[in-house]
């Protein structure tokens, strides 16, 4: 405890720096992100656009900041919902074992049979287009991993005497789920749920690289990664603003979770 | 009325688990077990590992349910004390929360009174005021075992099941848990069903003890005659391994 948690403090300032951007972006950007300038396209970094123009002589950094959102929203989304439904099925396998445990883990293996990518392209192209049915999507591919971890934790916390001192007080089985033993599985569950946010990241990206889920003219940061790979020998900026926000986000996020694991030992 | 807390008569017991080859085997575990408990009585459990103490206990306690035969409880909400209390306390929460916790489930009482009654019990049972913020990793074995001690007593039990209580704890804590737990006895009447497989222990303590082997109880006297008497080879076997 002597030395200082660097990992913890670096992540921080970086993932509070991201958020700042993002809430800008949704709120003001330095030029309208869908507004097409003919004179100034795949024009260099200039005071005007910081970042650039792309081909159509739209605004980059305005265009990162708002698509830098949303890849934030369907992260947060997609982690949101597999933390939440993950711990609901691990907690109650976990604990109660039995039929149940095997009908939901055989369920589990099921999607976890399918490649993830796979499984999320099904269901986008089920639900249909747009940013929600994505964040639906990934959330339901995230669930497994999610109920494996916290299952293997309840599993153990079962036999634990503090779950039978819990018993005799009375407790209810909601209660010692998720007030006693829940708040013991926490780190596991955060150093989780902060890897799961990265790959949360990266998989939107990756699913707007494909173009799924994200409609052309919307600010995404996959698309315009994608868009991107044309010019890359012409204008190396435009790659250079969507691939350095992916960065910055799984970093921050990243040193959060190395920091919160290293803060226990 | 009979002043008995607790009388237990012709238990069997058994579990099931699965053996090697998936298939469902019965333990047998204990076979017509009888004794009674009465109020103000510390009563000595003793007997090599694996004999079946500890399922005897979940049995009174009624956290497994296979058995045959009755168990009489006469007194609501039996209590237990865990060998190791670092197990036995959620490692998540601090002293206070888990002092507190009885008392939120039984959800007559309002913070300020709730945290009254926390005070009073960690007074009671010898512990610093302040160590309610702490967790119970950062307390000493013996602080441990009286925060345990404490959770038991703050829900008002008649009946505390010790499952060796003080066998993790070195010779002077030992000393002291075990008088707290005397005082606890002789000032409200409380009844200790007491396990160990310490006799030193057993014989500073207890009023009466069962001596258990391969899930019977084979003797049963009080300390002072069953020390001096043995009337059972394997009784006489492990007084002379205490020695």
């Amino acid at each position: 405890m002597k030395t200082r948690n660097y990992f913890l403090t670096f992540g921080c300032v970086i993932t509070a720096l991201m958020i700042a951007f993002i809430l800008l972006g949704y709120f003001w950007t330095p030029c309208d992100p869908m507004k097409m300038d003919g004179s100034v396209r795949e024009s260099a970094p200039t005071l005007a656009h910081l970042m650039g123009t792309d081909k159509f002589g739209r605004d980059i950094l305005s265009r990162v900041m708002k698509g830098a959102g949303a890849t934030f929203f369907v992260a947060f989304g997609t982690v949101l919902i597999g933390t939440a439904v993950g711990t609901l099925v691990g907690a109650l396998t976990g604990y109660f074992g039995g039929w149940l445990d095997e009908v939901l883990m055989r369920f589990n293996d099921a999607l976890t049979a399918f490649p993830g990518f796979l499984l999320a392209l099904v269901l986008v192209s089920v639900l249909g287009p747009g940013r929600r049915h994505l964040l639906l999507a990934l959330g339901i591919v995230f669930i497994p991993s999610y109920a494996r971890i916290v299952r293997t934790e309840f599993e153990r916390a079962r036999s634990q005497n503090y779950v039978k001192s819990a018993q005799l007080m009375g407790a209810s089985t909601a209660r010692i789920l998720f007030v006693h033993i829940l708040p013991n599985i926490w780190p596991v569950l955060l150093s989780a749920i902060t890897i799961g946010f990265n790959n949360a990241v990266l998989a939107e990206a990756a699913m707007s690289y494909l173009g799924i889920g994200v409609s052309p003219d919307e600010a995404s940061l996959g698309y315009m990664l994608s868009d991107s790979q044309a010019y890359l020998a012409t204008t190396p900026w435009y790659a250079l603003g969507a691939g350095l926000v992916i960065v910055l986000l799984i970093l921050g996020v990243g040193l959060i979770g190395e920091g919160l694991q290293r803060k226990d030992l | 009325m009979s002043d008995l807390v607790l009388e237990v008569k012709n238990l069997s017991a058994w579990y099931r688990e699965a053996d090697a080859r998936g298939r469902r085997v019965s333990h047998h575990v204990l076979y017509d077990v009888s004794f009674e408990l009465h109020r103000g009585e510390i009563l000595g459990l003793v007997g090599e590992s694996g004999t079946g103490k500890t399922t005897l206990v979940r049995n009174i306690l009624g956290l497994v349910e296979t058995h045959t035969g009755e168990i009489i409880h006469y007194t609501k909400r039996p209590q237990m004390i865990f060998q190791d209390p670092l197990s036995s306390l959620n490692p998540a929460r601090t002293v206070g929360w888990i002092l507190e916790e009885p008392l939120r489930i039984y959800g007559k009482y309002d913070a300020p009174e709730r945290k009254r009654r926390v005070a009073e019990i960690v007074e009671l049972v010898g512990l610093p005021a302040d160590c309610v913020t702490r967790r119970p990793r950062e307390l000493s074995g013996g602080q441990r075992q009286r925060v345990s001690i404490g959770v038991a007593l703050i829900q008002k039990p008649s009946l505390i099941i010790a499952d060796e209580p003080v066998s993790a704890l070195d010779v002077t804590i030992q000393r002291q848990i075990l008088e707290l737990m005397r005082s606890l006895r002789d000032e409200y009447r409380l009844s200790f069903l007491f396990i160990s497989h310490d006799l030193n222990v057993v014989y500073q303590l207890c009023d009466r003890v069962m001596v258990m082997k391969k899930g019977r109880i084979v003797e049963q006297n009080t300390v002072a005659e069953l020390f001096a008497h043995p009337r059972e080879e394997y009784t006489k076997m492990l007084l002379a391994a205490a020695d």
